[in-house]
């Protein structure tokens, strides 16, 4: 069986819960365990939250001065769009995130853990890190001024045994 | 999904008890590190509990959250705990080395 979605929406950061719902509903189906559903969604997260607050520089929802008393609703935010692709080939998930923001200089660099260049925002550097963490196997592809990519690949339906024994 | 309120924040003694919400995101943090921040500065704060006793999703949102905090009371002494935390939070602590600066408390 395979099945594929995709989804474009607004880099801002109300999309950012749509994301991860919309792909947990897309693999509902297969019966993901709540470890499995809980690592997609926040490789989901972490990723489309990437491409918004570094990508297209839209940090409104962070509670910057003057951009957060709407919690989002942000005047001046950046336009851009993050599409987000899903393809189910039996039990194997692949996620594509897709921006066309500023891209990434130094990829091997912004993937080790605790790298950031928003430290100032209270980011911890660990996105990527939970992405590799949750998922089976990622990949970055990115230049500056190119806009980035991110494809993660998850096997679903491989820890079932784990939540019968709690 | 519920929202924070000022109402999720609680100063018992030296304490402030931050009722964290469903899901822990980017979107959300800013409203819960400015709550928190403005607690802060009042001087009878030491401690901070962070009770994810609602939460469902957390992403690395929650370590800068967290981490941020952390750094703003250290340096007066004080320490932050973590109350229901689940095995999926907890797991993101471990891999995060969060668990080094929390101390996550049974309840
Ligand atoms: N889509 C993107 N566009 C441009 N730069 C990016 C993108 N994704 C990541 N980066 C760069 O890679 C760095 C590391 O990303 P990572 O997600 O690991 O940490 P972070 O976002 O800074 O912090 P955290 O995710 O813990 O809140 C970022 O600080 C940023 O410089
Ligand atoms: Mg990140």
């Amino acid at each position: 069986m395979r099945n594929e979605m995709e989804i474009i929406f607004d880099a801002l950061s109300d999309n950012e819960g749509f994301a991860r719902v919309a792909v947990a509903a897309f693999i509902t189906h297969l019966n993901p365990t709540m470890e499995e559903m809980a690592d997609i969604k926040t490789a989901v997260s972490e990723a489309v939250t990437n491409s918004i607050i570094h990508g297209y520089e839209n940090l409104c929802g962070y509670g910057r001065p003057g951009g957060q008393d709407e919690g989002s609703a942000c005047e001046k935010a950046n336009p851009g769009k993050v599409k987000l692709r899903c393809v189910l080939e039996k039990n194997i998930l692949h996620i594509e995130v897709t921006d066309s923001g500023k891209g990434i200089e130094d990829v091997e660099r912004a993937m080790e853990p605790l790298y950031t260049t928003k430290p100032e925002l209270e980011r911890s550097g660990m996105g990527f890190a939970f992405m590799e963490a949750f998922m089976d196997e990622l990949e970055v592809e990115s230049a500056p001024g190119q806009g980035t990519t991110v494809r993660m690949i998850k096997k679903i339906g491989v820890g079932g045994w784990i939540e019968h024994q709690c | 999904m519920e929202q924070v309120t000022t109402g999720d924040f609680q100063v018992i003694d030296n304490c402030l008890l931050i009722q964290l919400p469903e899901e822990i995101d980017h979107h959300g943090a800013g409203f819960i590190c400015e709550c928190a921040d403005r607690y802060l500065v009042r001087e009878e704060v030491r401690d901070v509990v962070f009770d994810f006793g609602r939460t469902r999703f957390m992403d690395s949102s929650g370590i800068g959250i967290i981490m941020g905090r952390y750094r703003k009371i250290s340096c007066f002494g004080g320490k932050v705990y973590a109350i229901h935390v689940d095995r999926q939070i907890e797991r993101i602590f471990r891999l995060s080395g969060l668990n080094k600066i929390v101390e996550v408390l049974e309840s």
